[in-house]
């Protein structure tokens, strides 16, 4: 292979990501270099299994990726802005949009949603770490390496560009030949094994580290809504692992599963990876549920209303969330009473959807509201969601979604349950649960610009495209002609998605601001909070509690702080060790090797890929002797670290 | 302030997009027509529902601010309210099925040719997407034309659907709803017209690089006009295999007419594997085999060639 089919060329936007990833590079050794912080990045972050650390590298990771796919879909905007545009070419923009959905489905949604579950579901329900910390880790390390294999697509060898859903045959050898679609496959693949792992784990860590008190029955919402997206995780993955595989078998090594060509049936991955998509759309959102579940109660200062119908109705939204997936492809000509069947499993999703909105509303009736922050994004969830969620049920009526189908009205809707739902839950949570992170909150004012410039600039942006798809103006063209008469409905688009970025922005410097100007956390329960996590203390130390709390009910915290203030405190009981898992290098090491791995499948240097493969073996069998069983940490050392917190 | 700030924009959208048609609401055929009542029938409903859930949305926000019951008012527990949640999932369920039975009577009247014209035999149209153009032959009138149909105004059109390549989505909004070309499968498709005039058709699944360009024109016309525009296609230099093949290779092409069709060599409801070896030089003769070394031998050539006829 030539260098110049290696690298990408010939495109000045590449060439300036190639100039910022090698500054940005550069510049991130320089700052570790100079400041000698090598050996720290290495002890206290590279090697971690600690939920806490690993929970915010997963959030930092996804804000990158939020930037990236961001980025990706500004291009889109300018290039759709006005008619005939000549900004992008074809080629072009069908790589950006097929990497803005991927990054942002995959990379971004999951694991900012993955990351404030690793914070804060082990303190919501008492535990000192999940049940698996190593596998935890490598969640993390193969969702990174799978990010970035993906990631290194745009500059080393080409993006892929047959759509996040990869339809074949378009995505099979014979129409898309270069190494983009390889890179979708892999990336995917090694990143599903993070994810695959995250669910087993959190299952896991859910049902038998709860603290003994705590019945199923009297969890918090958030954690609910976890349990349940991992059980629809071990469900809906491994069918994506399959079905990349076989499209990996296809393309690298000559078989038959999607193909045209000698009997293979390029429907059965549509069907297949929306068996899995269709699913993960509900593991994108019933964790953004759980979090405005709690945050509404917290800033209503009222218990939850209907905690029963809210955990049914979403065990009944993970069980339907698997009998719908036709709903995506009704124009495939599948008959009457197969459309028919999807159009009535689809639309019975509105009515637990439907409970839980009401629940909401009424969590909040009575209530004493409090405007803060990460309550405006949970308030604002329910007009849009709703906004969503009625044109969901439009395009559930088949007969009708032959006219929706493939257009900017679905494009429409899926932004405004994805963003109102899963997006805003992103700020939200990030905005609640950021002083348990990092010891001091985001301010509120900059949070509250940005809050406001983001909505209108969302409602702007989307709304606008239900009429555009209604003009039938389809998905997925990369320019249209000024007698199409869709410019002026654009224009509003591009200008909301520009305050959409300047939103964005603004949250990322109040990143930096709060870091340098906010004052540091006192207590560890600063919005006056119901669910056990906010019962630790400030900084929250490495072992999480050095007393095991006791759940007397749902809001067990809050329930805590009513008996403190009638006067009956706990009683002081003496420390004990505490068994903690050790660090290991071992999963980051492994995810290079997968990495290598990958990287060598794409461009079919199957000496690397078995040198990488070698190399996961390796790491693998290293674990299996590794005698390490953890170690305790002493009681001078939690009398020491509990006198210097507060509380 | 919220639902008001949302009810704003919808006006002022409403407002914008005035001026750029909403296609799919002003049908020029029965199966748009069945599809825009289904869809203002069920924007009704939404209205409805979304306009509830704002308004109590903005009552409960407005009443229990801090701001208004002030720091000491301490909220009442309450776990929840039965009758309440009843209420909230009967009535959706009611919703529903006053929505879900008009949507399975669409979906089966779909499936028919248009009650109005059923006594007329529908005029039978192969429509093949290849990329990045469109084939319809008239097996009937025994015409083939490229990226661009006529049709007669209040007749029943059953279009065939299948794909020489990629999965395309045959879509003309004015007519009526969209579906799916694919490889070796055979889908159908009624739409009728009950105006004269000019529409646009495309190809609405994502299918590639050419994608955007992958547009066909419809004429409808009276029926005296359209027997004289088959008269006239039938005149047309006939379709040779060569000919044909050269449509399979990748590109665009302007309007094409012939007479007879490629249904005699092909029907790529049947056979997935035309187009893909006609790019690949091999031979499209199922029983001879013996070809395939010496086509692979002219592979280059026929690519070039794609090349240039294609632009």
């Amino acid at each position: 292979m030539k260098l110049d089919e290696f690298f990408v060329t010939g495109d000045p936007l590449i060439y300036g990501a190639d100039v910022s990833i090698a500054l940005t590079l550069i510049g991130a050794i320089f700052v570790l270099t100079y400041f000698k912080k090598w050996k720290w990045l290495w002890t206290e972050w590279l090697t971690t299994v600690d939920h806490k650390k690993l929970g915010v590298m997963y959030i930092i990771a996804a804000v990158l990726m939020l930037f990236r796919g961001g980025v990706d879909a500004l291009l889109m905007r300018a290039q759709l802005t006005v008619p005939d545009s000549s900004f992008l070419d074809a080629n072009h923009y069908n790589e950006i949009f097929t990497t803005h959905g991927t990054i942002m489905i995959i990379f971004m949604a999951m694991p900012f949603l993955i990351g404030l579950i690793n914070v804060v579901v082990p303190l919501q329900i008492g535990a000192r770490d999940v049940a698996y910390p190593f596998l935890n880790a490598v969640s993390f390390w193969t969702f990174f390496m799978g990010a970035m294999l993906f990631n290194i697509s745009f500059v080393i060898g080409g993006s892929p560009s047959a759509g996040w859903t990869s339809y074949v045959p378009l995505a099979g050898l014979e129409l898309s030949p270069g190494v983009g679609q390889n890179y979708y496959l892999l990336g995917l693949q090694i990143a599903g094994i993070g994810t695959l792992l995250t669910g087993i784990n959190f299952l896991v860590t859910i049902l038998k580290m709860r603290v003994p008190s705590m019945k199923l029955m009297q969890m918090p919402m958030f954690t609910w809504s976890s349990l349940i997206t991992m059980v629809i995780i071990i469900f809906a993955f491994p069918v994506l692992t399959v079905a990349l595989a076989l499209m990996t078998f296809d393309r690298l090594f000559g078989s038959h599963f999607f193909t045209m060509m000698d009997g293979g049936m390029p429907m059965l991955w549509a069907n297949l990876f929306w068996i899995w998509g269709h699913p993960e759309v509900y593991i994108v959102i019933l964790p953004a549920f759980g979090m405005f579940s709690e945050i509404i109660s917290t800033f209503a200062r009222k218990t939850l209303f209907g905690y029963k119908a809210m955990v049914y109705s979403m065990v009944v939204i993970a069980g339907l969330s698997f009998l719908v997936w036709v709903h995506h492809f009704f124009t495939m000509g599948a008959g009457g009473a197969v459309n028919s069947f999807f159009s009535i499993t689809t639309m019975l999703i509105a009515v637990p959807t439907g409970v839980k909105i009401f629940n909401w509303l009424f969590t909040l009736y009575k209530g004493r509201i409090r405007f803060t922050t990460a309550m405006l994004w949970s308030l604002a969830f329910i007009p849009n969601f709703v906004i969503g969620g009625v044109t969901g049920v439009m395009l559930a009526m088949a007969a009708a979604d032959y006219q929706y189908h493939n257009t900017y009205f679905l494009v429409a809707h899926f932004h405004y349950v994805l963003i109102s739902g899963t997006v805003y839950a992103c700020f939200a949570g990030l905005y609640f649960w950021y002083p348990k992170m990092f010891n001091h909150r985001l301010n509120e004012r900059l949070g509250k610009w940005s809050f406001w410039i983001f909505v209108a600039g969302f409602n702007l942006c989307f709304f606008p495209m239900y009429f555009l798809g209604l003009a039938g103006m389809p998905r997925r063209i990369y320019t249209y002609g000024i007698g199409d008469g869709w410019m002026s409905l654009n224009v509003l688009a591009t200008f909301g998605g520009v305050l959409m970025g300047i939103g964005f922005l603004i949250l990322v410097y109040n990143i930096y601001y709060s870091f340098r100007y906010s004052p540091r956390e006192t207590t560890g329960d600063p919005w006056d909070a119901r669910t056990l996590e906010w019962s630790t203390p400030a900084p929250v130390p490495h072992y999480n509690f050095a007393h095991l709390p006791e759940a007397k009910g749902h809001d067990a915290f809050w329930i805590m702080k009513e008996e403190k203030k009638q006067g009956k405190a706990p009683e002081k009981k003496p420390y004990k060790p505490i068994h903690m898992p050790s660090y290991s290098g071992v999963p980051i090491i492994m995810s290079v090797f997968f990495f290598i791995a990958g990287f060598g499948m794409v461009f079919s240097w199957h000496w690397m890929s078995i040198l990488g493969l070698i190399g996961v073996l390796a790491t693998m069998v290293i674990r299996s002797f590794d005698y390490d069983k953890g170690f305790y940490v002493s009681v001078e050392e939690i009398e020491e670290t509990e006198k210097k917190t507060t509380l | 302030m919220k639902s008001f700030f949302a009810l704003s924009m919808f006006l002022a959208v409403m407002v914008l997009s005035g001026c750029s048609n909403l296609t799919v609401l002003d049908p020029k055929g029965p199966v748009a027509e069945q599809q825009a009542n289904l869809i203002l029938f069920s924007i009704g409903f939404m209205l409805f529902i979304v306009l509830v859930v704002f308004v109590l949305f903005t009552l409960i926000l407005v009443k229990y601010r801090e701001r208004k019951s002030g720091p000491e008012y301490e909220p009442p527990h309450i776990e929840g309210n039965v009758f309440l949640e009843i209420v909230w999932t009967v009535i959706p369920v009611i919703i529903l099925i006053v929505l879900a039975v008009p949507t399975v009577q669409t979906i089966f009247a779909l499936e028919e040719a248009p009650e109005a014209t059923s006594h007329k035999d529908p005029i039978v149209i192969h429509a093949t997407s290849v990329d990045w153009k469109w084939v319809f032959s008239y097996p009937e009138e025994n015409i083939e034309t490229v990226n661009y149909l006529h049709i007669p105004e209040d007749h029943p059109i059953l279009f065939k659907l299948a794909s020489a390549d990629s999965m395309g989505s045959f879509w003309i909004p004015s007519l009526g709803g969209q579906e799916y070309t694919m490889s070796g499968m055979m889908t159908e498709l009624y739409l009728q017209a009950d105006e004269v005039g000019e529409y646009r058709g495309r190809n609405a699944n994502f299918t590639g690089e050419g994608f955007t360009e992958q547009v066909f024109t419809v004429t409808a016309e009276s029926e005296e006009d359209y027997e004289e525009w088959v008269e006239e296609a039938q005149d047309a230099p006939k379709l040779t295999q060569e000919k044909y093949n050269e449509l399979m290779l990748k590109g665009h092409t302007e309007e094409q007419t012939f007479s007879e069709t490629h249904l005699q060599w092909v029907d790529h409801g049947m056979d997935a594997e035309y187009a893909t070896k006609v790019r690949n030089g091999e031979s499209t003769d199922e029983d001879d085999s013996s070809e395939m070394d010496h086509s692979e031998m002219n592979h280059d050539d026929s690519e070039k060639d794609s090349e240039e006829h294609s632009h």
